[in-house]
């Protein structure tokens, strides 16, 4: 064990001695390894920005996983009856316990800006669809229980909304002027972030609030059609979507579609950036093996010249094992550094602002740290390619004749 | 005590297109602890072939070669480096010093391969040596920036720093003038003495052979008394009784 550890450490304190003495020709041989191991870091870094951001957005758009969707309609196309799916609905959640669910309407609202009267795109949620969708506000907080009894209805807006209000401060309750049947004043409790090519107002309330705004008769002409979300357990997904489909078929009864599916960005299981990963990553690739290339060159190289200090170390009691031991770690170590190099490169390339604004097209609130996972996929690729590159080397080494290298 | 024993030993190099060189032939040799031998002869008359068979770095084609009372040819590979790196201290004409590293690193080199406190403390044992030959002012100096006899004391102190039991020289005095060679001969019997390791000095010069116990001449591959050409070398205990 003694023996081992030293002849470790030894070789170790030998390769660093090789390396300081040559810092310049390992440097030189080692640009390729290091651009090659933060090409391959910072991919996979980039990568986890842009999945981040696309989660991000599958999740506002589709749900958390697993999210599911129910849709009911009468195959000759008259409206379902509002209170018996309402009844069906919240006697379903009952049933399976399923704590976050939401309806979910997509309508349109007058508005009154300063500037004139604006048709405004409404999303009408229950409360829970905060949660499911991760909807985060820039300002102000999502809607609370208590907000479906104001008698002026609670609204969140989007910051192209918010901007075209001059942007009053939330702490002032500012109201907002909704046209329609029913003019009502509504409280504006929060504000939310916009993609940057998104340039219209939109804006966010409870289901009930938008049902109060217009009559039954309008809502009945207009056959506005809830969708309805339920946020489950991935594993308990399969089973109740069935026994969800079964049990609105079974009440509503026949001329009726029900469908219950997923809908969550999970239930695709498709990576849109593989294929420029791979294109990246197999780029990376040859850049590391050209790398690799000039370094096993160089180190031939260099042992034609270290032929006598070989002799002279063997002379001095080194074994074939620790000579083999001493070259490959020179390789080892001399690329682990360039791999360091490489991995701090990809960071300060990966979390530079421009560039993960440039990546996420403004749809990241999270920023997701630099993923560990990269920087260990660098530093092994730098060690792997090292011991390739340290082999050949190390054989030629361990072959030279001690008599005659002492005499070089 | 018997530290190398050499009987009949015979080294033989196969040639392309030609019959086989020898090199040595019947080489007896005995060489105990403290003892002080020194080897003469001409270019081209096996010196180094002999002194890497004594160094443990090459093996006798025939006969028999045994290293503290273990023959020699019972050694792993392995093994054979270890005992070369523990009792097998080799001083070259050409100094040898490692460029690039400091006198320091230069003595520490025969430590990395030790094990225990030689190597864990190998820095305060390489210092401490340097400090015997003269040159603990001298340690970070590169050997480019060392005169010829100072290289050769590091070089001295390189051989020295895990107490080996026999101490091969080759030619020390080879690149240095008269006077430091002399100084330097004086330093390596000083610190051999110390030390109680055995001495064996390749030379030309009659002046260094001198200061050895036991003179050889080796002559066309055969080992003999220096002075007697044709007198076969004897053991120990028979050294003694050959008339001068």
């Amino acid at each position: 064990m003694n023996r081992l550890l030293s002849n470790v450490v030894g070789s170790f304190v030998e390769a660093w001695q090789e390396l300081r003495i040559h810092k310049t020709r390992v440097m030189l041989s080692l640009i390729g390894v290091a651009v090659a191991v933060c090409a391959i870091t910072s991919v996979v870094g980039l990568g986890a920005v842009a999945q981040q951001a696309l989660q991000e957005q599958n999740e506002q758009q589709g749900g958390r996983a697993a999210t599911l969707s129910l849709y009911v309609a009468k195959y000759d196309g008259t409206a379902m009856d509002p209170e018996v799916m309402q009844d069906l609905w919240t006697t379903s959640l009952d049933r399976y316990g399923i704590e976050y669910a939401s309806r979910i309407v997509n309508s349109s609202q007058t508005v009154q800006f300063a500037d004139g009267a604006v048709p405004v795109r409404v999303t009408a949620v229950d409360q829970a669809y905060g949660t499911m969708h991760r909807v985060k506000l820039t300002e102000g907080g999502w809607f609370t229980a208590e907000d479906a009894d104001r008698l002026a209805p609670a609204v969140l807006v989007n910051q192209v909304y918010y901007d075209r209000l001059g942007r009053p401060d939330l702490a002032t309750h500012p109201t907002t002027i909704l046209l329609g049947d029913r003019p009502t004043t509504a409280v504006i409790t929060g504000v939310y972030p916009v993609s940057t090519w998104d340039t219209e107002p939109a804006m966010y309330m409870l289901t009930d609030t938008l049902t109060g705004l217009s009559s039954p008769e309008q809502q009945t002409a207009n056959g506005v059609v809830p969708n309805y979300e339920m946020w489950v357990p991935t594993d308990l997904s399969e089973d109740l979507t069935t026994a969800i489909q079964r049990d609105f078929t079974a009440a509503i009864g026949k001329g009726t579609n029900v469908s219950v599916s997923r809908q969550d960005y999970a239930a695709f299981n498709e990576d849109p950036f593989a294929s420029i990963k791979l294109l990246v990553g197999g780029v990376a690739g040859l850049v590391l093996l050209l790398g690799a290339l000039g370094l096993v060159n160089i180190a031939l190289v260099t042992l034609k010249q270290r032929i006598r200090e070989i002799g002279v170390r063997r002379s001095f009691g080194a074994t074939a094992g620790r000579v083999f031991f001493s070259v490959m770690m020179e390789s080892i170590v001399a690329t682990l550094v360039a791999g360091v190099v490489g991995v701090i490169g990809a960071v300060l390339i990966v979390t530079n602002p421009m560039l993960q604004e440039f990546i996420s097209q403004g749809m990241v609130t999270d920023f997701p740290p630099f993923p560990v996972e990269a920087a260990i996929l660098g530093l092994v690729c730098a060690t792997v390619v090292g011991a390739l590159a340290g082999l050949l080397p190390a054989l030629v080494a361990v072959r030279v004749k001690v008599i005659d290298a002492i005499r070089y | 005590m018997t530290l190398l024993h050499l009987a009949g030993v015979t080294r033989t190099v196969q040639l392309v297109d030609a019959p086989p060189l020898t090199i040595l032939s019947g080489v007896d040799l005995d060489v105990a602890v403290g003892d002080r031998v020194s080897i003469v002869g001409r270019s081209g008359s096996g010196k180094s072939t002999l002194l890497n068979l004594l160094g443990l770095l090459d093996n006798p084609t025939t006969g028999d070669l045994e290293f503290g009372s273990r023959p020699v040819k019972s050694f792993s590979s392995a093994e054979r480096d270890r005992v070369r790196g523990r009792d097998v201290g080799f001083i070259f004409q050409q100094f040898n010093l490692l460029q690039g590293r400091t006198a320091l690193e230069n003595v520490m080199t025969p430590l990395l391969y030790a094990q225990g406190k030689q190597f864990w403390q190998r820095a305060r044992i390489a210092s401490e040596m340097l400090e015997r030959v003269g040159l603990g002012h001298r340690l970070g100096a590169m050997p480019d920036r060392l005169s010829g006899g100072e290289q050769q004391r590091v070089a001295i102190a390189r051989s020295l720093v895990r107490g080996p039991r026999l101490i091969l020289a080759d030619e020390p005095t080879g690149a240095l003038d008269l006077e430091t060679g002399a100084d330097v001969m004086a330093l390596l019997d000083e610190v051999a003495t110390a030390s109680g390791a055995a001495l064996i000095t390749i030379t030309h010069d009659p002046a260094i052979a001198a200061l050895a116990s036991r003179h050889l001449r080796l002559d066309h591959g055969v080992l003999t008394v220096a002075g007697a050409p044709a007198a076969p070398v004897l053991h120990d205990t028979e050294f003694a009784a050959v008339p001068a």
